[in-house]
């Protein structure tokens, strides 16, 4: 990044990645970075974006970002709430989303992640939260868009554990498993923005984010990176992007922090 | 027929030692009370089902009452890792714990094909996914019709299922509201329900015709305790507390400190101090 470009790199990641959202997606939230972006979308150019967070609510427009799927706020702007298993059967395997945004601890250069383990499964060296929701959303959903900071420890060459399938070992390896949608179509992260190659399938950057070398993306990427011939500039957040996620963020840190003053005793 | 009891004979006629138990509540209405009691009873040996653990098992796996776990998410929604979950299978402290890991969707179907009464459930899931080459408990059929290939796994049927609810009639039927979650599925898919509610009203004559109702013939017993699913919240009656969410990931962290927790905010204490809990969150819930 050059010096004090106005915003930070985890806010040019959350703003690229709302502008890839659009006013008539269907998008099942993760939490998290996706939320925030799909926030911020939704409160910019996509005011009538349906959002749907795996605890059963559909089309909410939360004030505030939530601090789990299942806050209260959720609920109470949402269009209808549904129970859990309709939301996995009807809406989500009933072909009904059109993104699936989802976050990442381990992601390899296919767009296969792993939130579930580092080391083996039976004995491993840290257990993480698991899949959740992401195995179906993964491979149910018309296309999953991926976005996360850039480390050598969450992008690696090979994932410990296939939470959720992605484009498998390229190629397509979708389609020989019986799987019929398109799976990781981009992915954003704090300083690039990446596609997959049409035939390979393997994430290629497309776009850097102002200020980001080349040398930059490689160094926090435990793969080879391959960078596409007309490489494009992401554009700067705008005003209104950058005032309307630091506002977001101000009233989610004010409502989170105002719940606790006294413990549970 | 349902019972209205006090949450400490509630639980010691409805849950023995061993049993397979489901406390359900998505996010919302997270049965903490009825767990908490579980835990100053002592069972032990218990296979603890819930699709997100939450503090609730993480509470329950640090005072050694899970031999397995049953789940599809175990971590502190929003806040990251549940500590006690992690030391049981990583280090087997304070006692190994058998896991078996599904998706959302997989417990979903289960619990939905439990109270449907059939032996497992179909559905489009897990391809590609590493959890059933892990999980024996995923297996796959071939559609008659059509020739696809499906995941199947086997229904949830627990011997008990404890969840909270908004408010009970003075007959005994219950509404759940809000984030509905798995409640419905899981309290007909067990031997027997147990539901903590809110408060108990006298009639339900003047509610939408569609609002999620439990009759009262479908529940073995209702304790009233209100704020009984702190720090999770009750829809209409107080928020969530977020910010307990985030202490639970430093108490958590350490042995010493969580043992001292347990004794000071649950073993010391009774159903009768949750409604204190909430006083702060109810405002605008």
């Amino acid at each position: 990044m050059s010096d004090n470009p106005g915003f930070t790199p985890n806010e040019m990641m959350t703003i690229a990645a709302s502008r890839a959202l659009h006013n008539d997606d269907v998008c099942f939230v993760g939490i998290g970075a996706p939320s925030a972006a799909c926030n911020v979308a939704r409160l910019t150019h996509a005011p009538d974006i349906t959002l749907i967070y795996e605890s059963g609510t559909i089309g909410t427009a939360p004030d505030v970002l939530p601090l789990s799927i299942g806050d209260g706020e959720l609920c109470e702007t949402a269009v209808t709430t549904v129970a859990v298993p309709e939301m996995f059967r009807y809406w989500l395997q009933g072909g009904r989303i059109s993104i699936g945004f989802l976050g990442a601890a381990q992601l390899d250069k296919f767009g296969n992640i792993n939130t579930t383990v580092i080391g083996d499964y039976f004995h491993p060296k840290t257990r993480l939260p698991g899949g959740g929701g992401a195995p179906e959303i993964a491979t149910s959903s018309k296309e999953i868009y991926i976005t996360m900071a850039q480390t050598k420890r969450g992008m690696v060459e090979k994932i410990d554990f296939f939470t959720s399938f992605g484009h498998g070992e390229g190629g397509d390896h979708r389609k020989r498993l019986g799987i019929d949608t398109a799976g990781p179509t981009l992915l954003i992260t704090d300083l690039a923005i990446w596609k997959p190659d049409p035939v390979s399938k393997e994430f290629t950057v497309v776009s850097l984010h102002p200020g980001v070398t080349r040398q930059q993306v490689q160094e926090s990427c435990g793969w080879v990176v391959k960078f596409t011939d007309t490489l494009d500039e992401t554009p700067a957040p705008s005003e209104l992007e950058l005032t309307t996620l630091r506002d977001l963020q101000a009233r989610t840190k004010a409502a989170h922090a105002g719940t606790g003053k006294e413990k549970a005793a | 027929m349902v019972k209205f009891l006090p949450l400490k004979q509630a639980v010691a006629e409805n849950l023995n030692n061993g049993d397979s138990v489901a406390f359900e509540g998505f996010t919302h209405l997270i049965p903490t009370a009825a767990a908490h009691e579980a835990i100053r009873q002592g069972f032990r040996d218990l296979t603890l089902i819930r699709m997100t653990p939450d503090l609730i098992y993480d509470q329950m796996i640090g005072m050694g009452m899970a031999k397995k776990i049953v789940f599809s998410y175990v971590g502190n929604p929003g806040v990251g890792l549940l500590r006690r979950a992690r030391d049981a299978i990583e280090n087997g402290f304070p006692r190994s714990i058998e896991i078996e890991e599904h998706s959302h969707a997989g417990m979903a179907n289960a619990y939905e094909a439990g109270a449907a009464g059939l032996p497992c459930a179909v559905f489009r899931g897990y391809r590609g996914a590493g959890l059933a080459a892990v999980n024996p408990n995923i297996k796959s059929v071939t559609c008659p019709f059509t020739g696809e290939v499906l995941a199947a796994v086997p229904s949830i049927r627990p011997d008990v299922t404890f969840i909270h609810a908004q408010k009970a009639d003075r007959k005994g039927n219950v509404l759940v509201e809000g984030i509905i979650g798995i409640q419905k599925e899981a309290v007909l898919a067990a031997s027997r329900a147990v539901v903590t509610v809110e408060e108990v009203v006298d009639n339900f004559d003047d509610l939408h015709p569609n609002l999620t109702v439990l009759p009262r013939w479908t529940i073995a017993a209702i304790s009233v305790v209100p704020g009984g699913s702190h720090p999770s919240y009750a829809h209409g009656y107080y928020a969530r507390d977020n910010a307990a969410y985030l202490e639970w990931d430093e108490i958590a962290a350490d042995r010493e400190k969580f043992q001292a927790w347990m004794q000071a905010n649950v073993i010391e204490k009774s159903a009768d101090d949750f409604a204190a809990r909430v006083d702060h969150l109810r405002k605008a819930a």
